[in-house]
């Protein structure tokens, strides 16, 4: 089998038994890279010196004798919100076009701690808003089981790149869905932890009460592996949890779901869902139950207002963190001829700078936070946010983990969306109830959509620090389909 | 009806009222977005379709439910108050547009000519 079909817990071993070098299992990623990018342009920057570079480092190490982890010489591929000073970070943004920034964002610093060799970084929806990759100022990336599909979004890059086999592993940035759902539209595993449980530090803002980092693999067990890699308490970020990791490798490895209770939401299904989407939701369910899971409907009535309620939260707190985009520190200036003063500047570079989307959120949020508005909407949704919380934690007393499907479609044509924010809105209304309460969840294949062939995810909910309840089920109901399926669902896909 | 039921009935209400593209034009104003006429007249239709789809959090009968501004509890966070490494001013400077004697060079700020 070539290197870049293998796990990352595969590589991983290999590497540090010395079978293989992590300049050759670096290189071969970068040869797959350089063969499929120019139709599927998930990444934004590859630069092949620096990625052997950290290869050749690793070997060093090992050479050396030096006390190898599990993930030391596995290439990933890192989402482009994420600082990092060897490579550049534009956040999908003119406005920061060619940016380096002075410092490493925590997740990057953990990373190379890790041994990981980062390959380059990965496209997105202009500041992380979105759900196709379409809102990137450098172009959209394509789906690799479908090139005229989107890969979902914003972190579609990340996903794209793991399902068209160019890395093992990626980062994503989880806000609203990022992760989860375009790991539902690629087949893949994506994982958005407890909020908090991963650093935010040196990543670009976008609704700071939201943003959680998380892993993509092709697998569950390897998205826990980079999951424990990067996560666990960070003094540089003041919402950072200061308690134990939950175990998560070690319930990725058990994925022992007999006696579990498992309550499915009432309210994520039927109309506007789409037929091949919810059969194989009802067969995660049937299945299960059949490994001895105790499943019963779970009604969480405020979950039908996350939607509009995010909608006002996450545009108000963009508005205020996008204010630093002022041309004066970094990034782009436009219009500074010596006439101007500095506010016309401001907004002539925040004009230029911002595409279509970041514009209207500012606008949206800086309305909602407006004097006479706020209570009726800002105030309101954080009202409505409480609520949210309030159904999870009903239903975790009944329940130790809660189940819908991750995305209420497939993957769509990319174009169909792009210029109607609503539709775009709804590819997001089953994962973002967990951000609002800032619990735990995952995202993991379940089959393919019988009008469509293209891949369906399962969501799995668990409580604020029960991260290892996610797995413990994704990796019992990944081992039970490969084996129907004999292999994982990417066997599946198309070649590139 | 209830009393709260009432007063979402107004919000309601109120907020049936469409977003004008005078308003938009303000709001991208405080914004510092210099938009064109034809991104004025986009937005303008887009926001008002979608301010009323979220509208509808007003329907929800919250009056005695406090607000989450944060999905956990949270505490200020303190750190002891010494001297720590940072950036240089050479490494806090490299990205800017302008830069003058080892500051940030921007353009005017004040009303008068320069």
């Amino acid at each position: 089998m070539s290197l870049v079909r293998k796990s990352a817990a595969e590589l991983g071993a290999l590497v540090a038994s010395g079978d293989v070098s992590a300049v050759e299992v670096a290189q071969a990623h970068l040869d797959r890279i350089a063969a499929v990018e120019p139709r599927v342009n998930a990444f934004l920057h590859v630069d092949a010196e620096t990625t052997l570079a950290q290869a050749r480092a690793v070997d060093a190490r090992r050479a050396a004798g030096d006390d190898l982890g599990p993930l030391a010489g596995v290439p990933i591929a890192h989402k482009d919100v994420f600082t990092t000073t060897d490579m550049p970070t534009t956040a999908g943004s003119k406005i920061l076009e060619g940016y380096r920034p002075p410092y490493d964002a925590t997740v990057t610093r953990r990373l190379r701690e890790a041994g990981l060799v980062i390959l380059g970084k990965t496209n997105l929806d202009e500041f992380a808003m979105g759900s196709s990759t379409e809102n990137s100022a450098f172009g959209p990336t394509r789906n690799p089981w479908d090139l005229s599909r989107v890969p979902g979004g914003s972190s579609g890059g990340s996903s794209a790149a793991v399902a068209a086999y160019e890395a093992p592993l990626s980062t994503g940035t989880d806000t609203g869905g990022s992760i989860r759902q375009p790991a539902a539209v690629t087949g893949i595993v994506g994982m958005k932890p407890t909020y908090g449980g991963s650093s935010r530090y040196g990543l670009i803002a976008f609704a700071s009460s939201l943003d959680t980092p998380g892993p993509f693999a092709r697998n569950v067990l390897d998205a826990a592996l980079l999951h424990e890699a990067f996560s666990g308490h960070d003094a540089m970020d003041a919402t950072s949890i200061d308690a134990p990791a939950p175990s998560v490798v070690e319930a990725a490895r058990q994925g022992e779901v007999a006696g579990l209770r498992v309550g499915v939401v009432r309210e994520f299904g039927g109309e506007g869902y789409q037929p091949g989407v919810l059969a194989r939701f009802h067969e995660s369910v049937e299945l299960l139950e059949s490994l001895g899971a105790k499943v019963v409907e779970v009604s969480c009535p405020s979950f039908t207002t996350a939607l509009p309620a995010y909608y006002l939260i996450a545009p108000s707190e963009a508005s205020s963190n996008l204010a630093r985009f002022d041309a004066m520190r970094y990034g782009l200036r436009v219009g500074d001829d010596g006439t101007r003063s500095a506010e016309e500047v401001m907004a002539l570079t925040r004009a230029a700078g911002f595409g279509p989307e970041v514009k209207r959120r500012i606008i949206l949020g800086t309305y909602a936070l407006s004097s006479g508005y706020y209570d009726a909407y800002y105030g309101q949704a954080q009202k409505v946010r409480t609520l949210i919380a309030r159904d999870f934690e009903a239903a975790f007393h009944q329940v130790d983990v809660l189940i819908s499907p991750t995305t209420p479609t497939t993957a769509f044509p990319i174009g169909e969306r792009a210029d109607d924010p609503m539709a775009m809105y709804l590819a997001d209304l089953c994962t973002i109830p967990a951000n609002l309460a800032g619990n735990a969840a995952i995202s993991v294949p379940c089959g393919l959509a019988d009008e469509d062939g293209l891949p369906v995810g399962l969501q799995i909910m668990a409580p604020v620090l029960g991260d290892d309840r996610c797995y413990r089920v994704a990796a019992a109901v990944e081992r039970a389909l490969e084996d129907r399926w004999g292999g994982g669902l990417l066997s599946k896909a198309p070649g590139l | 009806m209830t009393v709260s039921n009432c007063h979402s009935m107004k919000r309601v209400q109120r907020l049936m009222s469409a977003i004008t593209r005078d308003e938009v034009a303000h709001l991208a104003r405080l914004s510092r977005l210099a938009l064109a006429d034809e991104e004025l007249d986009h937005f303008a239709a887009q926001l008002d379709q979608i301010i009323g789809a979220v509208a509808r959090v007003a329907e929800v009968a919250a009056d005695d439910i406090p607000p989450s501004s944060h999905a956990l509890p949270l505490t200020n966070v303190y750190r002891p108050d010494e001297v720590r490494p940072c950036l240089t001013p050479a490494e806090a400077l490299a990205a800017a547009p302008a830069v003058e004697d080892a500051r940030f060079r921007v353009p005017r700020i004040l009303g008068e000519e320069a």
